[in-house]
């Protein structure tokens, strides 16, 4: 329970640092912060598949889903407001993500990873081809409101928007936290250990794989939704396979060992991309790939597995593979 | 009539060149275990590579056109021999027993290196290199009228098939290499030098990436990001084919390249992404692929 209670009270307190931070920081920082928490999101959902011991390669599909369908609601419907336009993103990609889940089920590794690129190719191909929906160009989305607030000036939207997208992501992470320290969370763990002695302990492997496959969707959809917000426009390359493996990439650069972990390293991620691609245009993709590299290399658990406590709770040091993370009660789960 | 002819003809050229590649991925993967995103860079390398030979060779008059064909292959060759032992000695091989998936990454950070460093060497310029696709003449069926040197490219991909089939089924070598895929703690306990036959099959792989782009150059303009198309439509034939089959590979190269073709032919709107639903409807169906080895569950 302190661990429950501790984790919001961090939230909260993370929120309010940013809210402070985001008021002095320059326009520019917030707009890359914005869009770094946005996709940290996405690969916070990675980061619940991977706990799983699953990858998907596309999670492009769910965070073009998300976009496009906030995008729709303000074109189509009139909605103007933030957080009803990232709701319905949300919901809009766990209904596709709840869809697809039974078709994915039985797949694991490298046919789960090939077998949503592909699905994520055709969400792109479909998309490109969908001239109503702007075909390759895609479309422009105007500045929303925030429950009946209209900024006036750029810098308020952007700032507004920081606001929104920091309070979305402080309450996803520390959801996310607890739902991982969980019983329930915790079977994700021992399913990546061990499948079978996961079966016969009775708890249903499907069901855990199902249940991450959602989470993900959800956030992806969340993820694209305020992407598409932060950045005013919508194109098929949402679903394309670089973004997806940019979201890969960012989940294994922070690991499944820290919820934190994700969003450090988004923003590392984001800055780093700004930076080189204005100054090394040419030679960036390749930096970045050496620094993917040695960070398999020398931190294969991530930048996460650099802080010192895992998870709320008393854990033992070792990290979340030692054997008492399989040790724990079943008969909470049908 | 004519139209299912075009369809049949244009998906069997389309398959030859794939077929090459596919047949190079699925082999690394059949004996490393991994699932090589690079792949598409070593094609591209291997296109601007014999682009570059080709280029010099015609530009100064040399020596009888022919020899282009020769040059192209001493390119592929050349490009194997000094990537292949290089990417698997000099990084793969600190990754060998880590997960798959975790592979795969590792070789997409190999792939947005290579991609620079092709970009660093040949810039972003395209280049041509269409005198040896003229070569052979034309060639006619159905009343459609087609490029000889099409046609060369499938008995290639033939004789590759081929080759590949007799090594792999019919020598020592390829012998060692089956033993090696099919489990390789107990090859290296019998003695098998596993470590060499891992740089071998790599290059081996390589060089079949290679060829597939040195002998594709003429037909396209060798330019940037022909590598990420390679990749994604090779990992869709291997994957119909089932990883680290070479049969597989072959008849899912034809799978590919008829559907390829019908799309353009009949729905040119679909050409997108028809290659990924016929994955996707292969893979509902049978999870792994067409050709799916047989491999006990190691608990």
């Amino acid at each position: 329970m302190a661990g429950i209670v501790g984790t919001l009270a961090a939230a909260l307190i993370a929120f309010a640092v940013l809210a402070v931070l985001g008021y002095l920081l320059p326009n520019w920082l917030i707009l890359v912060t914005t869009l770094a928490f946005a996709k940290g999101l996405v690969a916070l959902g990675i980061v619940a598949l991977m706990r799983g011991g699953l990858v998907s390669f596309g999670q492009g599909t769910f965070y073009c889903t998300g976009a496009y369908a906030a995008g729709l609601a303000m074109h189509s419907l009139g909605v103007a407001d933030a957080a009803v336009l990232v709701a319905l993103g949300a919901v809009a990609a766990l209904i596709l993500g709840l869809l697809i889940a039974p078709l994915l089920a039985g797949y694991r590794g490298i046919f789960f990873a090939t077998l949503t690129l592909a699905l994520s190719m055709i969400v792109y191909g479909i998309l490109n081809k969908t001239y109503s929906l702007g075909g390759s160009d895609g479309f422009n989305l105007h500045a929303p409101t925030f429950f009946g607030y209209h900024p006036s000036t750029p810098h308020d939207v952007s700032y507004a928007l920081f606001l929104f997208t920091s309070f979305v992501t402080a309450t996803a992470a520390a959801l996310c936290r607890i739902h991982f320290a969980s019983v329930r969370g915790l079977l994700s763990l021992a399913a990546r250990d061990n499948e079978i002695r996961l079966e016969y302990l009775g708890a249903s492997v499907r069901w855990v794989s199902g249940t991450n496959f959602a989470i993900a969707a959800f956030l992806a959809g969340i993820g694209g939704a305020l992407s598409a917000l932060s950045l005013g426009h919508i194109d098929p390359d949402f679903a394309f396979w670089t973004t997806s493996g940019e979201f890969v990439f960012l989940a294994i650069l922070s690991g499944y060992v820290s919820v934190t972990a994700v969003f450090v390293a988004a923003i590392l991620l984001e800055l780093v991309r700004s930076f080189s691609s204005q100054y090394f245009p040419n030679t960036w993709q390749g930096a970045l790939g050496i620094f993917l590299l040695l960070i398999i290399l020398f931190l294969p658990e991530g930048l996460g597995s650099l802080m010192r406590r895992p998870w709320p709770g008393n854990w033992p040091r070792s990290g979340p593979r030692s054997a008492k993370a399989v040790q724990m009660p079943t008969e909470s789960v049908e | 009539m004519k139209l299912a002819a075009a369809i049949l003809i244009d998906g069997v050229i389309d398959a030859s060149w794939l077929f090459i590649v596919a047949v190079g991925l699925t082999l690394v993967f059949g004996v490393l275990n991994i699932l090589n995103f690079a792949h598409g860079s070593l094609f591209a390398v291997g296109a601007y590579a014999a682009a570059s030979a080709v280029g010099w060779y015609y530009g100064g008059d040399i020596g009888p056109p022919f020899v282009g064909y020769l040059l192209m292959l001493g390119a592929a060759l050349a490009v194997a021999l000094a990537l292949g032992p290089l990417l698997e000695r000099g990084v793969l091989r600190f990754f060998y027993r880590r997960d798959e998936v975790v592979l795969v990454l590792v070789t997409y950070a190999l792939f947005l290196i290579l991609e620079d460093a092709t970009k660093l060497i040949w810039g972003a310029e395209s280049y041509y290199a269409s005198e040896p696709y003229g070569l052979l003449g034309n060639v006619s069926f159905f009343g459609l009228s087609y490029v000889g040197y099409d046609f060369a490219l499938v008995g290639l991909a033939l004789l590759a098939g081929l080759l590949l089939w007799f090594g792999l089924n019919r020598t020592i070598t390829g012998k060692v290499v089956s033993a090696v895929i099919h489990d390789r703690d107990i090859s290296r306990a019998m003695g098998v030098n596993v470590t060499r036959v891992f740089a071998f099959a790599f290059t081996l792989g390589v060089f079949l990436a290679a060829l597939g782009g040195a002998f594709t150059a003429p037909k396209i303009s060798v330019q940037p990001g022909i590598g990420i198309t390679v990749i994604l439509l090779s990992f869709a034939v291997v994957v119909i084919g089932g990883l680290g089959s070479v049969e597989g590979a072959a008849i899912a190269a034809l799978f590919v390249g008829f559907a390829r073709a019908a799309a353009i032919h009949l729905v040119p709107w679909a050409e997108l992404f028809i290659v990924y639903l016929v994955m996707a409807l292969v893979l509902a169906f049978r999870p792994e692929g067409l050709f799916q080895r047989v491999s006990a569950r190691k608990i």
